[in-house]
Order: structure tokens, then C-alpha cells, then sequence
């Protein structure tokens, strides 16, 4: 049984179909890149996904379970986390309270036991932070834990976003280009973190890209956007050598 | 970072108790004229409500101007039990259960102000707070409550639609409010006070939950993102905070002869009073908040010469605060103010 | 005939809170920020008109135009001092903290300069009013004159908005910042005429106001500032037609529920409307949703 499976999910906006039957099976383990030009509605496909917006129609399951009208909340619960284009840190906190909120819903004691400091609490809080030095380590951001997370550089705030996702334990993660406004080297980087992410958790990514280096580099299926609809789906290589794929990336960029 | 957290909080009662004991000192050696003693114990529950309104503006992140209000309702229902229970039950269980009662009904109206009001943001939730602050005392002013040997009797009109016993007594008097309430309120109790709240708030703070609450604020879409349920804690932090604000009430009621729904304490300007308070102690710094309250209470009555240009100080300071704080050119030239310091 | 007296006067009232929630509204949907002391330029307006009558031996006209050019000068400054610098601030709370400090410190000058004590303010409009039905129906001048000017006011601001350069721009302004300026418009000068124009609605509404409830203090303008912004959440904020029907519906409101219901708890009623309006419509009459863009 596939991971992800996306059944001819449409949205509109005011008569704008900006999402228009798409479809998607991503397996276990997968790699899987989302690409198309500027208003393909990539990002829509993640919301739809995540439960920002309901779709008009179509049917999203997640390892069996149908996830379709359910909350962003729930549907991280389900199992699908997420990062966003414009990073979205929690900027006020420390590196490693960022990633603790990741963790609050799989190490749980109750209010009364934090408010008061008592029973559960010391115990549970040093697994907590045991578990986010872990993370921070792989995302070789342990130096940093007590860091604000505004005070970040820009790439190291894009890899904490990936570890708190990482953090709520994700079946699916879902990475929305992550390479945006990031230099060469910073790129190069990253694709060995999104690759060490997929090792060490043994994780099932689906990646919106812009960057075709990185898309080619390390995705093995790709899906075409295209106002909306999905314009080529398939292997890499060959969707990056379609005719109609390369026209519309020549259209633009 | 984790002990630093711990031993900021330990830094924090530590200055409450020294506070505490040079007070105390001053008191018992005679250098505390009445009028000053007579501040001590609005001191501590002006500064209980400071760290309530802080738990709202900078934990929770939404601004709240109607938080007088929670303190009303603490204030009067806490009046209500010890007035009727006066020479029922003896002073201490009663002022303890008073305690209960004021924290218990501010917290329940926390919790259904609560429900609509999260779901605004912003502007919207400081002005329907500011409205549910303003509601809540008119109500209040429009109250009456009696009592007699057949029980208690309700009006919205005035006393005489109570329908009493000639000996049932008046004890909400609407716009007149409650006369005589037990006296039961004195500084180490506020200090007391005090120290709790600091408790609850830091150690929330610096728990799971804290940090959920904290995360809505710095970003709520991330935050449902991360499986953090928003209304949920947002629920929590007001009513949790509205529920201190209910405790500063009760000190408050249990420290003044005659109770009334003023807008002089309970109206939004008092609510913006508190605001002061917090903002010029550092939004999201809970010592902050305390330092701020104790000092700006304490500083017009000492200067009396200042009195009259108080209010115009605080509101040039809040101003001038903010900008300095917010404007994101003026931390941009901090910014380099910093980094040119650095170099040379 | 006492209900329909009562509807006037509710409809005199409305008319006040109408042109003190065009400001508000207006502000608000260009500036995107609750201008807390909107309530407070209509005392500063009030105190202007106040002293300069006064000491021109009850001249008001000259009054009201030194009143308008004051409250403008005052919106423009307090824009360009106070608010234009916390313009993209990382918290939405800076700026409304901010107004908060504004509408205290313009309260608190006044105090200083005038005092606490209530001062018996003259009416602007010296016409007696209309007798109807044979002496049954009195309806006031100010009241009649107040809702006329509220009415001018709304057609002037109309076609101003909608068929001026720069009410078009106001619109650009409110719609996209961003896109605003890439299309060539000066965004802070669009604001800081919005600010002018608000202020000086104020000092009109000022006059009104103390001529309709002669009683000028520095608190004067605060609660009908905070029902004027009730009055324009009840349109929808932004809307300037929604702003005219939330006035005039909160003034109706408010004079029968203080009549029939309770004068103590006319103000728990209109504050209770808000609170409905915005859990069951939160966009108001005529308001449309804004979403956050993900």
C-alpha cells in the first residue's frame, strides 16, 4: 500500500481552479519531487495536504486513512509534517525549545504537573531534551540550542524547520523549497541533509523545488505542475527530458 | 540555559522576599509612615495582576484591555462569600475559601470570554476585551444581592425589588457595591500572593505547555502545523491568567471598606493602568512586570510633587518604549549602534 | 410619538458615531491599525472649539474651522511621530500599545491645561429646531443639523474615494501595500492624508457631540471613540457605507436600550452587540474576509 495516496483533489478560489484533479502515489521511502513554474499551485497542493485549505473535491489517504476533511492538527497527528517557502520559526524561542514543541505531543505530562514542576515533569522533560539534542545533532545544530531562533543564519533556520518537523515523529515530510534563497554552497548542504534525513529516519519526503540541480540530484520521482494541473508525473530523468515539461519551464525562469 | 532559566526564576523570588523583609524592617522600626503602609498591600496585588496581563500580552502574545474586569469579578464574589460567611466560618479557612471562590469564578469567566474572544485577533480581541471589561461592571453596577432567612434574593433593579425580610441585609448594593467586607487582607498574604503566581507563571513558562503557548504566538500557523493545539492552550494561557487577575481581586476587595464597580479601578482605563505596567517592564519579562508595578505605584505617591504629571510621564515613556523597542529602523540602527561599538 | 422622538435622537446620536467611525474605519483599512486614539482627537477638537469661542465671545465658526485645521495637524503628527516608525514592526501590538499611549497622553495634556472639572460647552448651532404636530414632535436643531452633515459627509467621502486620484489610491493602499508602491503611489503620503482626513472628521464630530451633550471633559471623547470603532466593526471595518449604517444602528440602540431597557446597562448592550457581531459576522455588514496567505 502506497504512503501517500491523492486521488483527484481540485480546489477553487473565486472561480480560479487553482488545483485541478491532481493525483499522487508516493511509496515508503520515496523521494519525491514537486516541481512546476511560479503559480503552478505547488504550495496549494501542500495545503490542501496539511488541511490549510479543504478541497472542492478528491480524496487524500495517508497510509490507509483518509485524512481529507481533517484539521491541520490532525493531520500532523496523522503523521504529515511540513516546512514552509517563507520560514516560519517560532523566532522568540530557543533553538532547542523550537524542536521541544515538535516533541510536546509524543512526550506528554499533564498541566497541572508542568505548572507545578512536579511528578512526571524532570523526568519526562530530560527525555525531551535528550531527543532534541539528537535531532539538533544530525542537523548539526547542537552548538546552537540555546540560540534564539531569529538569530539563526538563513540556512540554519531552513534545517531547524526541518528538524521540528522531524521532531512530531512524521510519516510523510513535506519540504516546500527549501533551497529558496540559499547560495550554491548553502544548497549543496542542504541536499546532503535532506539526504541524511531520508537515511537515518528512513523518511518519505515530498519536496517542492524550483532549483532543478537539486530536483535531479536527489528526487527520483517528479510531478509536474501546470496551472493547476499535473502536467507530467513519472521517473526523473524522463520527466526532465519531456518536451512539454521543458516548454513550460522555458516559458518562464 | 536550563539551570540559567531555574536560577533567573530563584532570582526573581529572591527579589520578592528581599523586597519583602526591607518593607518589614522599615515597618517594624518605625520608618513607615501609615500612608505608606497603607500602599504595601495594593503594591503586591498590583503587581499579581502585572504578571496575569504579562501571561496574556507576552506569553500568550494577545493584547488584553479589559483584565480589571477578571479582577472585578474576583474582587466581588470573593466580597459576596466573606461578608456572608463572616460569622459562620473563622478567619482563616474563610479567607482561604475566598481565595478559591474569586480564583474560581474569574477563571470560569476567563474561560467563556475565552471562547469568543480567541477566536479574534489583534485589534479585534484588545477591543472585545476592553468591551467584556466595561460589561462586566455595568452588569456589576447594576446588581443587586440580599440576603434573609428564606436565602438569597437577586435584582437588576434596585434594592427594594429584592423582596426581603425586614432584617434581610443588602450585600451587593449595585452602583453602591459591598460595605464591610472582613478586613482578612495584609502584606505577607499579598507577598504570598505574589510569590504563587510567580510560581505558576514561570514554572508554566518553562513547561510543555509554556512552550505550545509560546509557539502560538510567535507563529500560529507553524504552531498547527507542528500538531500544537491552538484554541486549546490559548484557552489555557487566558484563563489561567484571568484566573490571577481573579486572586489580585481578592486581595483587593479584602483591603478596602467599601467595594465598588469603578471605573477608577475596573474601567479599561485601569486595565491600560496595568498595560503600563507590563510594558514598561518588558513585555514577556515576568520580573520584569513586578519591578515595573511595585515602582510605578509606589513612585507617584512617594513624589507627590510628580502626581500631577504622572499619567502624562508613563504615557510619553509607554510611547517612547514601544518605538524604541518595535520600529524596525530605530533596531536596525541599534543594531549598528552595536556591531560599530564591536569594531571600535 | 415619544418612540419616534426617541428614534431621532437615536439617529442623532448614530450620525455622531458615523463620522467619528468613518475615521476609524478609514484608518483602519488603509493603515491597518486600530487607532485608539481616534476618541481622544475628538476632545482635542472639542477643547479647541471651546477656548476659541470663548475667547471670540462665542464665535463658533471661526471655532470649528480653527478646531478642523488643529485635529488635522494632530493626525498628521501623531502619524508621522508616533505610528509611521512602528510600520512593519514584528508584533501587530506595537503600534496598537502605541495608540493606547497616544490616547493617554493627549487625555492627560488636556487634564493638565483644563482640569478634571466638567466644562458647560455652548452649542455650535444656535436653531432652535422644528415643533411638528402641533407641538407633540420636537426635534432640536443640532439633532437635524447633525444628521444632515453626516449624510454630506458620506457623499463627499464617496466621491472623493471613488472618483479622485487619491481616493483611488487610498483603495490601491488598503487592497496591497506592496503592489501599491510598485504601482507609483506614495504609500505614506496616502496615509498620512487618510490621517488627515480622519482627524478632521473628528473635530466636526467633536462639535456635534458637545453640542448635542454639553459636557466637555478630557474623557469626553474616549467612550464615544470606542463605540464609534463598535459602530464600525457592526458595518464592517473598511467600509465607508458600513461605517454610516453601523453608526446609525449603534446610536438606535443605544438611546433604546437606555430609554426601555436600562440606562445603567445601555453600554454592557452596545458592547454586547460587538461581541455578537463578531463571533456571528465578524467582517461586519458590509465587511469582506481577509485570509492569511500560507
Amino acid at each position: 500500500m502506497a504512503l501517500l495516496d491523492v486521488n483527484n483533489l481540485s480546489v477553487s478560489f473565486g472561480g480560479l481552479r487553482a488545483v485541478d484533479d491532481f493525483s499522487i502515489t508516493i511509496e515508503k521511502g520515496e523521494l519525491y519531487g514537486l516541481i512546476g513554474p511560479n503559480g503552478a499551485g505547488k504550495t496549494t497542493v501542500f495545503n490542501l495536504l496539511t488541511g490549510v485549505y479543504k478541497p472542492n473535491e478528491g480524496v487524500i489517504k495517508l497510509d490507509g486513512e483518509d485524512i481529507t476533511r481533517k484539521s491541520t492538527i490532525e493531520i500532523n497527528h496523522s503523521g504529515i509534517a511540513r516546512t514552509f517557502q517563507n520560514i516560519r520559526l517560532f523566532k522568540q524561542m530557543s533553538v532547542i525549545d523550537n524542536v521541544k514543541v515538535g516533541l510536546s505531543e509524543t512526550f506528554k505530562y499533564s498541566a497541572l504537573e508542568g505548572i507545578l514542576h512536579i511528578g512526571k515533569y524532570k523526568s519526562v522533560e530530560k527525555k525531551m531534551d535528550d531527543e532534541a539534542m539528537k535531532l539538533l545533532k544530525v542537523f548539526d545544530l547542537d552548538k546552537e540550542r540555546d540560540v534564539l531562533a531569529s538569530n539563526l543564519p538563513y540556512g540554519k533556520q531552513r534545517k531547524l524547520e526541518i528538524a521540528r518537523a522531524m521532531a512530531t515523529s512524521p510519516k510523510l515530510l513535506l519540504l516546500d523549497e527549501p533551497a529558496a534563497g540559499m547560495n550554491p554552497n548553502e544548497t549543496a548542504e542542504l541536499m546532503e541533509t535532506i539526504a541524511l534525513v531520508r537515511r537515518e529516519f528512513d523518511m518519505t519526503i515530498l519536496l517542492i523545488e524550483h532549483d532543478m540541480k537539486l530536483v535531479s540530484g536527489i528526487c527520483e520521482k517528479l510531478t509536474v505542475l501546470n496551472f493547476g494541473r499535473v502536467l507530467k508525473q513519472g521517473e526523473t530523468k524522463q520527466v526532465l527530458a519531456d518536451k512539454e515539461v521543458i516548454a513550460a519551464y522555458l516559458g518562464q525562469d | 540555559m536550563k539551570s540559567k532559566k531555574i536560577r533567573d526564576n530563584y532570582i526573581t523570588y529572591a527579589v520578592v522576599i528581599l523586597a519583602y523583609i526591607i518593607f518589614q524592617i522599615l515597618a517594624s522600626t518605625g520608618h513607615l509612615s501609615s500612608h505608606m503602609k497603607g500602599l504595601l498591600v495594593p503594591m503586591t496585588y498590583y503587581a499579581v495582576i502585572a504578571v496575569a496581563l504579562n501571561l496574556c500580552v507576552g506569553i500568550l502574545g494577545e493584547l488584553s484591555i479589559g483584565h480589571c474586569g477578571f479582577m472585578c469579578i474576583g474582587a466581588f464574589t470573593s466580597a459576596f462569600f466573606s461578608k456572608v460567611t463572616e460569622e459562620s466560618i473563622p478567619q482563616a479557612p474563610r479567607f482561604i475559601l475566598a481565595f478559591i471562590i474569586g480564583i474560581a469564578f474569574a477563571a470560569l469567566f476567563g474561560f467563556l470570554i475565552g471562547i469568543p474572544v480567541l477566536r479574534l485577533k489583534g485589534d479585534y480581541l484588545a477591543i472585545v476585551t476592553l468591551a467584556f471589561g466595561e460589561i462586566i461592571k455595568n452588569i456589576i453596577n447594576a446588581f443587586y444581592i440580599g440576603v434573609d432567612s428564606n436565602g438569597i434574593h437577586f435584582s437588576m433593579k434596585n434594592s427594594m425589588e429584592l423582596g426581603m425580610d425586614p432584617e434581610g441585609e443588602v450585600i451587593v448594593n449595585g452602583a453602591m457595591g459591598i460595605t464591610g467586607t472582613p478586613h482578612d487582607a495584609n502584606f505577607t498574604i499579598g507577598i504570598i500572593v505574589l510569590l504563587l503566581t510567580l510560581i505558576v507563571v514561570q514554572n508554566l513558562v518553562n513547561s510543555r505547555d509554556g512552550r505550545a503557548i509560546m509557539a502560538i504566538r510567535d507563529n500560529y500557523i507553524a504552531a498547527e502545523a507542528t500538531g500544537i493545539n491552538v484554541t486549546r492552550y490559548k484557552m489555557m494561557a487566558f484563563t489561567i491568567s484571568a484566573a490571577i487577575a481573579g486572586a489580585a481581586g481578592v486581595l483587593f476587595s479584602h483591603n478596602i471598606t467599601t467595594l465598588t464597580a469603578s471605573s477608577q479601578y475596573f474601567g479599561y482605563n485601569a486595565s491600560i493602568m496595568i498595560l503600563v505596567y507590563v510594558v514598561l517592564g518588558g513585555i514577556g519579562n515576568i520580573r520584569g512586570s513586578v519591578i515595573a508595578a511595585c515602582i510605578l505605584y509606589m513612585l507617584p505617591e512617594l513624589l507627590r510633587g510628580l502626581n500631577t504629571y504622572r499619567m502624562l510621564i508613563y504615557s510619553i515613556v509607554l510611547i517612547v518604549m514601544m518605538i524604541v523597542n518595535w520600529s524596525p529602523k530605530v533596531i536596525d540602527y541599534r543594531k549598528k549602534l552595536v556591531a560599530g561599538f564591536k569594531k571600535g | 410619538m415619544s418612540f419616534l422622538t426617541y428614534l431621532i435622537n437615536g439617529l442623532s446620536l448614530g450620525s455622531i458615531y458615523a463620522i467619528i467611525a468613518l475615521g476609524y474605519t478609514m484608518v483602519y483599512g488603509i493603515a491597518k491599525m486600530l487607532n485608539f486614539a481616534h476618541g481622544d482627537f475628538i476632545m482635542v477638537g472639542c477643547y479647541v472649539i471651546f477656548t476659541v469661542s470663548g475667547a471670540l465671545s462665542g464665535n463658533s465658526v471661526v471655532g470649528i474651522i480653527v478646531a478642523i485645521v488643529l485635529c488635522t495637524l494632530l493626525g498628521i503628527t501623531t502619524e508621522f511621530i508616533a505610528y509611521r516608525p512602528l510600520r512593519g514592526a514584528a508584533s501587530p501590538l506595537a503600534v496598537l500599545i502605541t495608540a493606547i499611549g497616544v490616547s493617554y497622553l493627549l487625555e492627560n495634556v488636556a487634564l493638565l491645561i483644563f482640569g478634571a472639572d466638567i466644562k458647560s460647552f455652548t452649542s455650535v448651532i444656535s436653531w432652535e429646531g422644528l415643533s411638528l404636530a402641533g407641538g407633540q414632535l420636537k426635534i432640536q436643531g443640532v439633532t437635524i443639523v447633525t444628521i444632515i452633515i453626516s449624510l454630506v459627509i458620506l457623499l463627499v467621502l464617496q466621491l472623493f474615494i471613488n472618483k479622485t486620484k487619491q481616493g483611488q489610491a487610498m483603495l490601491a493602499v488598503a487592497e496591497d501595500k506592496g503592489a501599491a508602491t510598485l504601482m507609483g503611489i506614495n504609500v505614506n503620503k496616502t496615509i498620512m492624508l487618510t490621517f488627515a482626513i480622519g482627524s478632521a472628521l473628528a473635530a466636526i464630530a467633536g462639535a456635534l457631540l458637545c453640542s448635542a451633550y454639553p459636557s466637555l471633559s478630557p474623557y469626553t471623547g474616549a467612550m464615544p471613540g470606542i463605540k464609534a470603532f463598535v459602530a464600525a466593526v457592526l458595518g464592517g471595518i473598511g467600509s465607508i457605507p458600513g461605517a454610516m449604517i453601523g453608526g446609525l444602528l449603534l446610536g438606535i440602540v443605544e438611546i433604546l436600550s437606555k430609554t426601555y431597557i436600562s440606562s445603567q446597562l445601555s453600554d454592557a448592550i452596545v458592547f454586547g452587540i460587538l461581541v455578537i457581531v463578531l463571533l456571528v459576522k465578524p467582517t461586519g455588514i458590509l465587511g469582506k474576509v481577509i485570509q492569511e496567505k500560507v
